[in-house]
């Protein structure tokens, strides 16, 4: 009888472990994942800008400077990403900023001109930087969801127990200049139900 | 139920948490009392025939049981298959594959902006000539998903509304909801189709059986009790499956505000769209009683989705309106209370 308990008890940590483990590597590989989304969407911001650039460039004539900067901090952020290691996301992460800054000024500038704005080109530039600009904040905001569900998956207890042999380790958050998206949200994974 | 009064203080991943445990638990009552009907019967029958001579029928095999399910699965396999086609030929909409105007380009981008958001592939999108304002998502896995949206939706929303609304449907295919409903009703169908069919053949078996010189005396008291139960829960089966699948499709409602919420980070939006909508009064001329399940709000405009607290709590395939927008807005009090400013609105560029 006692041998039998044993056995089940073995079966059950056995049957928990691999589910622990499993979780955690799942968690691991959409976080990495997800990191490469981001990429992605970089890419398609780094095309993007000399298209539209030249498509509006005859429309303002007058404000040369603003776009020039746009491409500038375009360029250094190419450099950036194509120099930098995997593990250079600081540095990639300041470059995008600043070309971040860079466009909102074109938006700003945009708007400043309600003329503009009626002319085809630059109102389709509008909606094509917002949704840009809207896939690379979701693509982090992705991002730092499942990096954060990992990171808590992995600390809290029992799974801790199993992050050595997963090798499991705190994958780093995306830093966002912008106060408005910085907080990240508390994640609850415990599985104690609610009233 | 009390349990859905609105509390404006979590946070939309508690909310989330919250509204998947009461899904799981209304799932399982719903599968159990569906055993219940089918293989409850089985073993009363079972129960009935024990003490039976042995050249006599005993009942051993659940065949009734197992006849149950496999018409649900096969009733479930057929919403699977023909589903998404039919819902999406019945709004005769169209599918967006080259976006013509600024409004189609618009839509394209905030659908393509909310998968990555919730990180799943970009669904097909299509429009569906209706002047209500509306959307549904349909699809029974998000590599196979289908999103519509009515014209009217495209000319009333601002783009951060329509992407509350977008999201709202993604949160929809995320979580797999159109499976789930797709069952949920199946189920719901085959209890009335069996409940019809069998209804006749029982009193039939049961007077045969009595011509046959069978005692009731022979039955034992928990067997008449059983079958007293099992009777009155085959005629009250079609209101409870029913209610059931409702509560189960509310729940999902108020999921997918909140995976709206996580997607956007922008709850007011969406609680703002629903103002609208419910505030517009365009009749809805293509979408269907087939769809309405499917859809952001109640296309019939059916007045039970109104009333807070009447019999629109237990029927209706929607939570009230007006609940889902204070718990939306709720959302937006947590998070602009956890960034440190306040008022919430604040709409994202």
């Amino acid at each position: 009888m006692g041998s039998w308990i044993l056995l089940i008890l073995v079966v059950v940590v056995v049957l928990w472990a691999i589910s622990a483990y499993n979780g955690l590597i799942s968690l691991k590989n959409q976080t990495t994942n997800a990191f490469k989304q981001i990429d992605v969407q970089l890419k398609r911001r780094h095309d993007l800008i000399p298209n539209l650039v030249n498509a509006v460039k005859g429309a303002m004539d007058f404000e040369k400077s603003t776009l020039e900067a746009v491409v500038q901090a375009r360029n250094q952020a190419v450099q950036v990403n194509a120099a930098a290691g995997p593990d250079a996301m600081k540095q990639i992460s300041q470059a995008e900023n600043a070309l971040s800054g860079a466009l909102s000024k074109l938006m700003v500038v945009v708007e400043r001109y309600p003329d503009l704005k009626a002319t085809g080109n630059v109102g389709q530039l509008q909606e094509e930087l917002t949704s840009t600009e809207n896939r690379i904040s979701f693509a982090r905001q992705l991002y730092n969801d499942t990096a954060t569900q990992y990171n808590t998956k992995q600390q809290q207890f029992p799974a801790s127990l199993m992050a050595g042999l997963a090798n499991a380790a705190a994958a780093q958050l995306w830093e966002i200049d912008d106060q408005a998206d910085k907080a990240v949200p508390q994640v609850d994974l415990s599985t104690k139900p609610k009233a | 139920m009390s349990g859905e009064s609105a509390t404006p203080g979590p946070t939309l991943f508690q909310q989330q948490d919250a509204n998947r445990h009461r899904t799981t638990l209304l799932v399982v009552c719903f599968v159990l009392f569906f055993a219940w009907l089918g293989f409850g019967g089985d073993y009363i029958y079972y129960l009935a025939t024990l003490h039976n001579l042995p050249y006599e029928t005993h009942h051993t095999f659940p065949w009734f049981g197992i006849l149950l399910t496999v018409v649900a699965a096969w009733i479930a396999w057929y919403g699977y298959s023909t589903g998404p086609e039919k819902v999406l030929w019945s709004t005769g909409a169209h599918e967006i594959t080259d976006p013509a105007t600024d409004q189609e380009k618009q839509l394209v981008n905030v659908v393509e902006e909310m998968a990555i958001a919730a990180g799943i592939p970009r669904p097909r999108i299509w429009i569906v000539d209706d002047p209500a304002p509306n959307a549904f998502a349909t699809g029974t896995d998000p590599q196979h998903a289908h999103i519509a949206v009515t014209q009217g939706l495209l000319d009333l929303m601002s783009r951060d509304e329509l992407q509350g609304v977008v999201a709202h449907e993604l949160g929809h295919i995320k979580n797999f909801d159109v499976r789930l409903m797709t069952t949920l009703a199946a189920l719901v169908g085959v209890v009335l189709l069996i409940r019809d069919g069998t209804g006749r053949f029982f009193w039939g078996g049961r007077s045969g059986g009595r011509s046959r010189g069978k005692g009731e005396g022979d039955l034992g008291a928990l067997v008449v009790v059983l079958l007293v139960i099992w009777i009155l829960s085959w005629i009250l089966a079609p209101i409870i499956t029913q209610m059931l699948a409702m509560a189960v499709s509310r729940k999902r409602e108020y999921l997918a505000d909140a995976m709206s919420a996580q997607f956007t980070r922008n709850p007011t939006a969406l609680a703002n769209a629903l103002q609208k909508i419910e505030t517009s009064d365009a009749p809805a001329t293509h979408l269907k009683a087939g769809a309405a399940h499917l859809c952001i709000c109640d296309p019939l405009d059916r007045k039970l989705n109104d009333h807070p607290g009447t019999l629109g709590d237990v029927m209706a395939s929607h939570p009230p309106i007006e609940m889902r927008i204070i718990r939306l807005k709720g959302m937006g009090y947590a998070q602009a209370k956890a960034e440190g400013h306040l008022p919430p609105d604040t709409p994202r560029a």
